[in-house]
């Protein structure tokens, strides 16, 4: 017993000094932290954070609005008039549409990269920005249409007006057609009132 | 010391205060240091960097902590006995800050000739006990009151072991005070309490090892009377949320937190002065080599606090090694190993003291 009692205090000291042993050897072992905002991990290539659209390459086809599976972006379209050159994107696609809007609520964002796939020009990308808290949520939503209200505005009256000129065109086309239409057919109609007393001689060769 | 201040200045006043200030203000400044060190210790020591913004890494973040806490409201809870709540923190401070007065910083320099040195030091510091038990009681809280029975309970009974050691140790040296027991040990390292003391010849080599025992009693048995880990279950974070100083803020948490780093450097100071040759440099004095006399109490000064910073780095090295003990582990040790191995070490040293 009294064996026993002298070996429990012999274990007890012993094993505290293998305890401090291991203690005092990771007092000099350097630190595995890092001190965040000065030092960063580097991400990794790939990683999939914050997204980025590049406006100017947007030929504003709607595709990754469509693939988006939680409905985070958000684009409206204009379409352009004839004396309208909106140039070239960077890999040779020619912009048709005025991108009047392209709102990217980060906050809803499920980082699935599904919407950089579709994208024919490669304009919308993720970036490795992950810092970009903020204090109201509103703030989240990014928008990335480079065009002002005013440009927007006077997109749109060019396209309604650019319509309506084609509608005008259409019904003066349609009006021509139908004039035209019923001079001939009142030409027929001459004709017929005229050849009507003739086909009565002449009816059994029409047949 | 204030005796001497007095005669020169002719002021009781000047010499009293003169002779309180340089403990609180050492006190305050080895709080904020202590607290810096600990962060440090404790992150090394877990492959951590621990605080590196404020200052030179982190050295004036406790200062930094200290400012916030003063600014920081002083709240009362609605349900706490106010009178006992509210004088508690200052009752331990002063406890502790009493002890001080028997410490022998230099050979010149001890706040109160009184010859009782050790035996005031354990009084005053059983009167922190009462202070822990009203701050306990008057937050009216359960896990404050758990803290504060804990650690009455913890006090009281390692008084016990700490006791039989001192004893042991004003047996070998003949007296309590304990500038007396520094003047004892001077010269060289192997005058000091740890290597036989002032002993000579058979004697001296007979009691090394009972000494070295001696020694390891009183440094755990002071663990657990300053409430460190292994032995901090008055205030086990994950228990109790932080026992008996849960429901104080501000500056009397500071003052619960002064308290106990001061209680800290208390005991490990204690332990230099029995077994490490108090203010006595290992090896003679430059202020006596090159005949500068003032030098040498400024000497004994930075040999007293190195010691004394050492068992301090032990103790959190300690902390940072062991886990928590259960509470019967805790009364285990103090009542089934402690005590018996300082009654029969107390006969051992008496018998070979008879030598």
């Amino acid at each position: 017993m009294i064996k026993n009692y002298l070996k429990n205090t012999w274990d007890g000291l012993y094993t505290i000094l293998i305890g401090m042993k291991v203690t005092w050897k990771h007092l000099f072992v350097p630190a595995v932290t890092i001190q965040y905002p000065e030092e960063r991990v580097p991400m990794v290539e790939r990683a999939r954070n914050r997204l980025f659209v590049n406006i100017n390459d947007c030929i504003g086809c709607g595709q990754c609005a469509t693939a988006c599976p939680v409905d985070c972006i958000d684009i409206e379209t204009v379409k352009s008039v004839p004396p309208d050159d909106l140039g070239l994107t960077s890999n040779g696609k020619k912009k048709m549409l005025w991108v009047t809007k392209f709102d990217i609520d980060i906050a809803k964002c499920c980082f699935c990269q599904l919407c950089v796939f579709p994208c024919p020009t490669e304009c919308i990308q993720m970036t490795d920005v992950y810092e970009f808290s903020e204090f109201k949520r509103d703030e989240l939503v990014y928008h990335f249409a480079n065009l002002s209200d005013g440009e927007i505005k006077e997109k749109q009256d060019n396209f309604e007006k650019f319509q309506a000129e084609k509608e005008a065109q259409k019904l003066a086309a349609a009006k021509a057609k139908a004039e035209a239409a019923a001079k001939k057919a009142a030409e027929e109609k001459e004709k017929n009132e005229q050849s009507s007393s003739e086909n009565e001689t002449e009816k059994p060769e029409e047949e | 010391m204030q005796d001497y201040i007095s005669e020169i200045t002719g002021s009781d006043l000047i010499a009293f205060i003169a002779g309180t200030v340089p403990p609180l203000a050492f006190m305050v400044v080895f709080t904020l240091f202590a607290v810096w060190l600990e962060r440090k210790v404790s992150a090394h020591m877990q492959d951590r960097l621990g605080p590196m913004r404020v200052g030179y890494h982190g050295a004036l973040q406790t200062l930094a902590d200290f400012l916030k806490l003063l600014q920081k409201e002083d709240i009362v809870a609605a349900a706490a006995d106010r009178p006992l709540f509210n004088i508690a923190p200052y009752l331990v401070f002063v406890g502790t800050f009493l002890a001080y007065a028997m410490l022998p910083f230099t050979s010149i320099y001890i706040g109160s000739s009184a010859d009782v040195g050790i035996f005031f030091i354990l009084a005053v510091s059983g009167f922190v006990v009462a202070g822990l038990l009203m701050a306990g009681w008057g937050s009216n809280n359960k896990y404050s009151l758990y803290g504060a029975m804990r650690s009455a309970a913890q006090i009281v009974s390692y008084e016990i072991p700490t006791a039989l050691v001192v004893l042991t140790m004003l047996m070998f040296y003949g007296t309590m005070s304990l500038g007396e027991i520094s003047l004892q040990q001077t010269d060289m390292m192997w005058n000091w309490g740890i290597l036989g003391g002032p002993l000579t010849g058979i004697a001296k080599f007979l009691i090394i090892p009972f000494i070295f025992v001696a020694f390891i009693l009183l440094f755990i048995s002071s663990l657990a009377e300053t409430n460190r880990t292994p032995f901090d279950l008055p205030e086990s974070e994950s228990e109790l949320v932080a026992g008996f100083s849960t429901e104080y803020s501000g500056v009397k948490f500071a003052m619960f937190f002064l308290a106990e780093f001061a209680n800290m450097f208390l005991v490990s100071a204690v332990l230099v002065v029995f077994f490490f040759g108090g203010y006595q440099s290992p090896f003679g004095y430059l202020g006596n080599l090159f005949g500068i006399e003032w030098l040498v109490p400024i000497e004994q000064t930075f040999w007293f606090i190195i010691k004394g910073l050492f068992f301090v780095f032990v103790q959190m090295w300690l902390r940072w090694t062991l886990p928590r003990v259960r509470v019967d582990q805790l009364m285990t040790i103090c009542w089934k190993y402690l005590i018996p191995y300082a009654f029969i070490n107390l006969l051992i040293v008496g018998l070979i003291l008879l030598i």
